[in-house]
């Protein structure tokens, strides 16, 4: 039953409501589905999954070891590319990248669920605890990097089995980045964010010190000259503006911030959520930002997207999930300006848009949205702690090839580089290359 | 609609799918439901010498190869002969033939190779009213360690004899059962025309070792610690069974001796591929194991829709089709030149021909296309050997283009339409002599 307390309320459902609506939204495959699941790969010459994983996992390999009887050697597979195969089993939007390519695809229209197979080899890994990984002789140079994200980590953990000393300087209490922080509830479940971070540091050599940010009493500068090396996967921090009329009133809110509150919340019911909630954005935070206000018990959601469904950066597959949940996606539409009533927002104007060469423009019409809580996920921006010293482009830190900054000695990946795709996988992959390059830097 | 009945050595049947001698046919509540599902005869379980009977091990009896979804692909089985009393079987048998008259009764026999044996069986065996015996030389575990079964059927002077008596101790038609575990199967089905056998049914079970249970280094199934060989059927057996079956069917000395096919039969196209190799008709063990009796529907809609698309009135109407286009290598026309060919809109770019024709054959595939991924054959090398077609996960993506004319792009000879053979091949050097 939907529940009609007017205004932002917390306690919508009932406690076994909450359980069911945030457990896994992709239940693991059992043993027996496994092995059914991975008969299917027809382990491709130059497997086009291979080439689409952002992290180019040796995919027709570990399939065909779980097939043979050993998911721990398939992890063993995932991992050498890629030490947060879990967590991008559980978010990679698979649709988009290795599933997309699969040939199945293009032969039944039913890929191989390469991102379910990938899941039961890492989780088979992890259940028995251990580290894949043992480290090289220590070679006594030491590497700071900041931001304990899937980017930082990735890079420390490949760093640390070269056998190189990292320190990880982390602002936020726990480390694990966005994964711990942003990724929708349903999709990282059991706490599984901390319990890979703990997997990853599993493998020795790494210090994490958590609260210390950069630019707050740690500059780039010391770094540089305490350390040998320097890598930067500090995400994004800002959120761009909405640049509507009133969007300072009280139930204007970020969707990032909404979120890490969500994914730390102990108590669901406690978390305050709208009657009717607006979402402005088109990517995968507005969409999990709906879903979720949805699943907390928000009686109507919908979701602002000011061009059509192929412009979204969300996937087809995920504007689906938002529609089986119950969001409503308006597409071509903006927000004009927020409606207050006593200093709260009790609604959304907004204006229908068209496109022409290339260019949107509003169409002069509006119409109303009644929104108690409206969530800005319009997209997140670069903010720089280093004082300016490194190079950007397009906003974002410019790097080469090996996630060399224009600082020698300073490398950097994941969301705070230009030119990414702002997705876990292909964070991880950028720490992993950035730490080849330092290790190549400190060899030579 | 198409007419399945089966008219096999003066036994009538309603259909030609008879249930091998195996525990589907072990008691009468087995076959009688096994006729009612409309299975159209059955060779009951074999049955051993008066006195007390044989006994099973009483851990498992059998081991299997599955596919990846446990499809079960073979069986394996250390099951012996019938272990109820002879006279049990023998007043059941005679109650399900009185009762079902019209459906095929053959009773399964194997007792020690004297003639004093088969002198006292074989009146009994008649006194049921059976249609027919069959002699089990084939039980390729346990009894063959006491001289029987396959041990009988490994000699063809055995065969000859037991089936000699046989026919001199009773007036029933007489098929001998046939073990695949034997280097030529063309020797005992000789022996057992020789002898004076109306028919000749096969194959038994294949010796063998299904697996070994790498915690405990033991065969499976295991029986406190130990294993033993044990015969294996079902599917994976199909292409041994139809192999011996046409060597019978085409060996001058035995060509029309009646045949009862067995092994892997398992869907109605399974049974018409061994009529086609001349078979009068087919017993099913391992399907109706890994199934139940009801799978006969399907196998007899089946066969009659497939009679029905290509016109076969009855089962004669195409029986023995195959045999005369079974031939040996040397007679394969030589001349005949072939090249894969992929259809591209079928094509989905797994690679796989590739692998298997760069890697291990004869690298004639292409894999890309202007900077792009795409799969086609170099008729310069391909040697037509079919490997890709095998490989490739797509119905009919690959195929064999026959090149009539021209010039073949990889020897660079002219195509000759005419057929020649080895036997003719100046590289051949009895060719040669023969010509000197
Ligand atoms: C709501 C949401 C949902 C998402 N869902 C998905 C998804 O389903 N699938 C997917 O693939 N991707 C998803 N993404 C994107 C993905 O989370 C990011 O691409 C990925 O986390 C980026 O990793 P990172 O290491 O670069 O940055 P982050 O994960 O942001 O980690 C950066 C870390 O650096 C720390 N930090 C920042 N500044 C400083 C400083 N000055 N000093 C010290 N530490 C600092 C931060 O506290 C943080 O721990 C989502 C993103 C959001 C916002
Ligand atoms: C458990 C089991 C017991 C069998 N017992 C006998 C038997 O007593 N007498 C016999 O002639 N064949 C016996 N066979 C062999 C079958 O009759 C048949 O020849 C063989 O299984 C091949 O056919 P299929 O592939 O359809 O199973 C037995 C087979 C199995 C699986
Ligand atoms: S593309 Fe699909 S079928 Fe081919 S290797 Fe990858 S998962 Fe297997
Ligand atoms: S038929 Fe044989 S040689 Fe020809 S392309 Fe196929 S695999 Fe290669
Ligand atoms: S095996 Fe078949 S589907 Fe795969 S690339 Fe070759 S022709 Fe295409």
């Amino acid at each position: 039953m939907a529940d009609v307390k007017p205004g932002i309320s917390g306690g919508r459902l009932s406690q076994s409501d909450y359980a069911v609506n945030f457990g896994d939204i992709h239940p693991p495959l059992d043993a027996h589905e496994a092995l059914v699941e991975s008969d299917r790969c027809y382990f491709c010459h130059d497997a086009p999954c291979q080439v689409a994983c952002p992290t180019a996992i040796d995919i027709p390999m570990f399939i065909r070891q779980i097939q043979t009887g050993h998911p721990k050697s398939a992890a063993k597979t995932i991992f050498d590319q890629n030490i947060f195969g879990g967590m991008c089993a559980r978010v990679c939007p698979t649709e988009t990248l290795c599933e997309e390519a699969c040939v199945r695809m293009e032969a039944e229209g039913k890929p191989v669920k390469i991102g379910l197979l990938q899941r039961y080899a890492t989780d088979a890994f992890m259940a028995d605890g251990g580290q894949p990984y043992e480290r090289a002789k220590p070679t006594g140079k030491k590497v700071a990097v900041v931001g304990g994200g899937p980017a930082g980590l990735a890079c420390a953990h490949r760093l640390a089995m070269h056998g190189h000393e990292v320190t990880v300087f982390e602002a936020r209490p726990k480390s694990g980045g966005l994964n711990e922080y942003g990724i929708a509830a349903y999709k990282s479940t059991d706490d599984f964010a901390q319990k890979e971070v703990d997997f990853i540091l599993g493998i020795g050599g790494i210090t994490v010190q958590n609260g210390k940010k950069l630019g707050a009493g740690l500059d780039l500068a010391d770094l540089q000259k305490d350390y040998d090396a320097v890598f930067l996967g500090i995400g994004l921090q800002g959120v761009n503006a909405l640049g509507a009329q009133n969007d300072d009133a009280a139930g204007v809110e970020d969707a990032v911030g909404y979120i890490a509150d969500l994914r730390q919340a102990s108590d669901l019911s406690a978390l305050p959520v709208g009657r009717r909630v607006v979402v402005i954005g088109g990517g995968m935070t507005a969409v999990d930002v709906a879903v979720q206000s949805k699943l907390l018990g928000a009686e109507d959601v919908t979701i602002v997207y000011r061009r059509g469904p192929e412009q979204m950066k969300a996937s087809a597959y995920e504007q689906e999930v938002a529609q089986t949940r119950g969001v409503r996606i308006k597409h071509w539409a903006m927000p004009k300006a927020v409606i207050v009533k006593d200093g709260k927002a009790v609604g959304l104007t907004c204006e229908y848009t068209s496109e022409a060469n290339g260019k949107l423009t509003g169409t002069g019409e509006t119409f109303d949205l009644p929104a108690d809580m409206i969530f800005r996920a319009i997209g997140q921006a670069y903010v720089d702690f280093t004082g300016g010293k490194l190079a950007l482009e397009g906003g974002r830190i410019k790097v080469d090839d090996e996630k060399r900054t224009s600082v020698r000695g300073v490398w950097a990946g994941g969301d705070c580089v230009a030119g990414g795709q702002d997705l876990t996988v292909a964070s991880v992959d950028d720490g992993r290359r950035a730490a080849e390059s330092i290790n190549l830097f400190l060899k030579a | 609609m198409a007419d399945l009945r089966s008219h096999f050595i003066g036994i009538k049947s309603p259909n030609p799918f008879w249930l091998a001698s195996a525990p589907p046919t072990d008691k009468e509540y087995n076959v009688v439901r096994a006729f009612k599902a409309g299975w159209g005869g059955v060779v009951w379980k074999t049955l051993g010498e008066e006195g007390p009977p044989i006994v099973n091990v009483n851990g498992p009896r059998y081991g299997a190869i599955h596919g990846a979804d446990r499809r079960l692909l073979g069986l394996n089985n250390i099951e012996l002969i019938t272990d109820r009393p002879l006279e049990v079987n023998l007043q059941e048998i005679k109650r399900v033939k009185r009762e079902w008259p019209d459906r095929a009764m053959i009773v399964s026999i194997m007792v020690p190779c004297n003639e004093d044996s088969w002198k006292a069986i074989l009146p009994k065996v008649e006194e049921t009213g059976c249609d027919g015996i069959e002699l089990n030389f084939g039980c390729p575990h346990g009894m063959s360690e006491r001289g029987m079964g396959s041990a009988v059927g490994q000699v063809p002077e055995y065969i000859e004899m037991v089936t000699r008596w046989c026919k001199q101790y009773s007036r029933m038609p007489v098929i001998v059962k046939l073990t695949p575990n034997i280097t030529d199967i063309r020797y005992p089905a000789r022996a057992a025309k020789k002898g004076g056998a109306d028919a000749v049914s096969l194959i038994n079970t294949i010796s063998s070792i299904v697996s070994v249970d790498l915690d405990n280094f033991a065969p499976v199934p295991t029986i406190d610690g130990k294993g033993s060989h044990g015969g294996y059927c079902g599917p994976a057996v199909k292409p041994i069974a139809l192999n011996m079956v046409a060597e019978i069917a085409r060996d001058p000395e035995t060509r029309g001796l009646p045949i009862s096919a067995i092994g892997g039969v398992t869907t109605w196209r399974d049974a018409a591929e061994f009529i086609s190799m001349s078979a009068g008709t087919v017993q099913v063990c391992t399907a109706a194991m890994t199934y139940g009796f009801r799978i006969v529907e399907e196998m007899k809609t089946g066969l009659a829709r497939w009679m029905d698309e290509k016109g076969y009135a009855t089962i004669e109407d195409f029986r023995g089709r195959a045999v005369p286009n079974v031939t040996d290598w040397q007679y394969l026309n030589l001349n005949y030149v072939t090249k894969a060919h992929i259809d591209q809109d079928l094509c989905i770019k797994c690679g796989r021909c590739y692998a298997a024709c760069e890697d291990t054959s004869h690298q004639a595939i292409f894999k890309e296309k202007d900077g792009k991924r795409h799969f086609e054959v170099n008729d310069a090398e391909c040697v037509a050997c079919n490997l890709c077609v095998e490989v490739c996960p797509v119905d009919n993506c690959i195929t064999m283009v026959r090149q009539t004319e021209g010039v073949d792009p990889r020897t660079r000879r002219k195509i000759n339409p005419d057929y020649a053979n080895w036997t003719t091949h100046p590289n051949n050097p009895m060719a040669l002599k023969a010509a000197e």
